[in-house]
């Protein structure tokens, strides 16, 4: 167990945003309602999942919605507690603790709020590794943890709780009563023992972030080579530098997706690589060839600073390095592969996980 | 005529302008008491060129002195928020995000009450009338009289912005109020971080607006005059002590403006070189490209639009490591004149190797700087290494090349203009530049950005699509921004749709869409001559 406290805060979030791979939402509200709770009610544990009981039951937190309503229509407070405590009820048991769903972006730190208020842990874990657009692309999904019972609650005291046949339709209602509650709405979800997670969930995230954060303040103070530590500090492989070229954009069916295409540099010139995104980063082409697809993680730095670059700040002219991070193990079963692999985004390829690629070293 | 003065941090700069052309221009030092300078210039520029002050039409002053006043906590009235979102917003209340010492200066005195609306105009909760006149006395009983106002999606509907507003001034007869529908866009607690520091910056407006009136009235010019906002646009002396927060960042607008107006183009990059860094930014349709980040006020986030820049280390006072070569980003900044080998120090820095390069190219208009630069003493640097001198003129074209590309949208080459004191630093082509320009006049651009300005106004908010074509609401929007640029003082024949910005909102299904439209025109009274009228005060 160690102690969550406000000054790792703004390490987890910048490495939140690492992880959140060009997407995931900015971490800023979800930073500041975390430091805020932990002014008010005191510092939240962080239990490892081997630190837990096998029946300690786990209830995830999280907000879904627009990020633009995010930013104007804050939440009450209330309303995560209400979520988290409405799915304990409904169980009938006492829930041990909370944890992120998403490790990648603002939901890493919103269940920290919930835990400051209520007192209760946060479990060092999550249901991505990364960030993903859609509710069902979580590890427990594979491991057949249903995402309900599933509570919805906005800030007037609603709380809506749905039991469905597959976390897929627990998507589709959450998206139409999201909208209702005023395009936000804070959720409890997946909730499953501490025996469950440990099959199901990927350990250690939120401290990885955190170590990730930190790597990437410091290499930014000591003007060291900051891509270079953070791919180190990440575990992934330098894929490519180069500069932005065209960037085209689309909305389809309420993603922001596109390409960007990337003229390499240095020991990378005369390649092009095609970036194609949809609320994140999702696959890389190196001269019309597949090169990194989902869920492997696809991490787009300044090539100067190694600040992460997210999907909407892609722009002509910026240098960025491209580091391919291998995702959770998890992921790259057939069952994993069949929720966030290509072919779900609609990409015509089989998945190659970037080690056979890049690594050999 | 028109006169334009920048007051900056170090020095005051003044123009007269007649139509389109630098009569004269003039750099005096800032004064403790700003209207001091401010009158020393005028002095300077009027004497100069022996008008008329009965011919002078407008006076245009860009300042960082409210900006300044945040930065170092001086100045500032005590101030109230009240908040209208309840039961929303409750874990983030105001100020949550202000640095403690500021905060304690400000008050923290914050209070919620219900209201507010939704994405698409509902209401979150219904407005208390009496919730809010409680507030009001409570805020009597604490002896204050700055208050800003803020709501849920008041971009969307300030109503009850408005309505709270007249109650608390039922309450307390001589509030100063701010809305934060006023001035601020989607993102509540910038928007309301904007209103507070406006609010707080009120009584010091009142004093420095009176004070420039004052250095005017002193030299008998009785033209109207105008501060410049952050969006290169002006507002007139009331508007300006009502809402001091829009001058925030003015200055490299102005002096993006002042570039533009100097090389007479719309579209181009412009590079300033200083001292210590180089500031690159992007001209579209003659205005500065914005930045879609937010952005900090003394340690306070703010969602204006400033400048979209970019800078790099690089000006004429970086030292110069030979081994490995480096240029900055240290520099002697503004020690260059102390510490530079020409000027008999003893550190190697940019401004001793173009020197000793001794080539410099001619400016656009005639008046060349010429080979022997007058920089200091160029016989202490004859001897350097000629590979040197070449190698890092090679790299500081290179760092600028890189930072040029860096801000421009397409791979088509550009028009790039160079102004600011270390200018010289460019002594060769720009890769991806279509040419370069070096203007007359660029030491003061600021001044001549501020005096050539026009008035302008924005409508930004998210419209449903349900009821509305899409061709409507743009149509809507665009109305509405030209409405208040018309009545920020704009002739109404020369507003002109200068950006247009369209956010479909994701997560939703496809009938929320958020448009920003930016419209603006000249001056009445001033720009052109001839148009009637005077200028009224703004929306």
């Amino acid at each position: 167990m160690r102690i969550i406290d406000e000054s790792v805060l703004e390490d987890l979030a910048l490495g939140a945003a690492v992880l959140g791979t060009g997407g995931g939402g900015d971490p800023y509200i979800g930073k500041l309602m975390a430091r805020q709770a932990i002014r008010d009610y005191g510092p939240v544990e962080l239990y490892t999942l081997d630190e837990l009981d096998d029946d300690d039951l786990v209830v995830p937190t999280a907000m879904m919605g627009a990020p633009t309503v995010m930013v104007e229509k804050m939440p009450n407070g209330d309303d995560i507690v209400n979520a988290f405590q409405s799915v304990g009820k409904y169980i009938g048991k006492p829930v041990k603790a909370t944890m992120s769903i998403e490790a990648g972006g603002l939901n890493s730190v919103v269940p920290i709020y919930c835990a400051a208020r209520l007192g209760v842990p946060m479990v060092d874990c999550d249901g991505m590794g990364r960030a993903f657009p859609e509710l069902q692309m979580v590890t427990h999904t594979i491991h057949g943890i249903s995402s309900t019972p599933f509570a919805m609650s906005d800030e007037r005291g609603n709380t809506v709780l749905m039991e469905t046949i597959s976390n897929l339709w627990t998507e589709t209602f959450a998206r139409s009563v999201t909208v209702n509650m005023g395009a936000m709405a804070m959720i409890a979800l997946y909730a499953a023992t501490a025996a469950e997670l440990r099959e199901a969930a990927i350990p250690g995230t939120i401290t990885l972030a955190e170590e990730i954060g930190k790597v990437v303040r410091r290499a930014r103070l000591e003007e060291e080579e900051p891509v270079e530590t953070i791919r180190a500090a990440v575990g992934g492989y330098l894929i490519f530098r180069g500069k932005i070229g065209d960037v085209e954009r689309r909305t389809e069916a309420g993603f922001a997706k596109g390409d960007a295409m990337i003229d390499g540099i240095d020991e990378y010139a005369g390649q092009s690589l095609q970036l194609s995104f949809q609320n994140e980063h999702l696959a890389a082409r190196v001269d019309g060839e597949f090169r990194v697809t989902v869920p492997d993680l696809l991490a787009v730095l300044d090539v100067d600073t190694g600040e992460p670059i997210t999907t909407e700040g892609l722009r002509y002219g910026f240098r960025v390095a491209i580091i391919a991070i291998p995702c959770a193990e998890k992921w790259r079963s057939p069952k994993g592969l069949e929720i966030v692999g290509p072919a779900y985004f609609g990409y015509d390829t089989d998945y190659v996980p970037v080690e056979d690629r890049y690594g050999g070293g | 005529m028109r006169i334009g003065i920048d007051v900056g941090g170090t020095n005051t700069d003044a123009v007269l302008m007649d139509g389109t052309t630098v009569v004269s221009s003039t750099k005096t030092p800032t004064t403790a008491n700003v209207s001091e300078g401010i009158a020393a210039a005028l002095r300077d520029v009027i004497a100069d060129s022996g008008i008329n002050t009965a011919s002078i039409d407008g006076v245009m002053i860009g300042t960082t002195h409210f900006t300044n006043a945040v930065v170092e906590r001086k100045h500032l009235t005590p101030t109230a928020c009240i908040r209208l979102g309840l039961p929303a917003t409750v874990c983030l209340p105001p100020m949550v995000d202000w640095p403690l010492d500021l905060r304690d200066i400000v008050g923290g005195n914050a209070h919620l009450a219900h209201g507010g609306h939704e994405f698409d105009g509902r209401e979150i909760s219904a407005f208390e009338p009496d919730e809010v006149r409680d507030i009001a006395e409570k805020i009597k009983a604490a002896g204050l009289k700055a208050i800003a106002i803020s709501s849920v999606f008041s971009p969307v509907n300030s109503i009850f912005e408005e309505q709270s507003a007249e109650i608390v001034r039922s309450v307390i007869p001589d509030a100063n109020i701010t809305l934060s529908s006023e001035i601020g866009r989607i993102g509540l607690l910038e928007r309301e971080n904007a209103a507070i520091m406006n609010s707080c910056l009120r009584q010091l407006a009142a004093r420095t607006v009176d004070g420039f009136k004052a250095a005017l009235d002193e030299l008998r010019i009785t033209s109207p005059f105008y501060i410049s906002q952050n969006d290169g646009t002006l507002m007139n002396a009331d508007f300006a002590k009502e809402y001091p927060v829009l001058t925030f960042a003015s200055g490299p607008t102005n002096s993006m403006r002042g570039a533009a107006f100097l090389s007479g183009l719309k579209d181009a990059i412009v590079v300033d070189v200083g001292g210590t860094t180089t500031d690159i930014g992007v001209l579209q349709h003659g205005f500065p490209r914005v930045a879609a980040l937010a952005v900090d006020i003394g340690g306070v986030r703010t969602n204006f639009r400033m400048p979209d820049t970019y800078s790099i280390g690089l000006g004429g006072g970086s030292l110069i490591q030979e081994d490995p070569l480096k240029v900055g980003p240290r520099s002697v900044g503004y020690e260059l004149t102390e510490k530079a080998l020409v000027f008999g120090g003893d550190v190697l820095t940019a401004t001793d190797i173009i020197v000793a390069g001794g080539v410099s190219t001619p400016r656009e208009g005639g008046s060349v700087e010429g080979g022997a630069l007058n920089i200091g003493d160029s016989n202490v640097v004859a001897d350097l290494d000629s590979g040197l001198v070449e190698a890092v003129q090679a790299r500081i074209m290179e760092m600028i090349a890189i930072a040029v590309d860096r801000m421009k949208t397409s791979a088509t080459p550009v028009p790039v203009i160079v102004v600011g004191g270390g200018s010289i630093l460019v002594t060769g082509e720009i890769e991806g530049a279509s040419e370069i320009i070096k203007p007359d006049h660029f030491p003061v651009a600021n001044a001549i950005g501020a005096a050539i300005a026009q008035v302008g106004g924005e409508c930004d908010r998210i419209f449903s699509l349900a009821e509305l074509s899409r061709d409507e609401a743009l149509d809507q929007a665009k109305q509405e921004a030209s409405d208040r640029a018309v009545n920020a003082g704009a002739a109404a024949a020369s507003v002109d749709i200068v950006d247009v910005e369209e956010v479909p909102l994701a997560y939703l299904p496809g009938n929320a869409t958020r448009i920003m439209v930016k419209a603006v025109g000249d001056l009445r009274g001033v720009l052109p001559p001839g148009e009637g009228g005077g200028v009224e005060r703004g929306a």
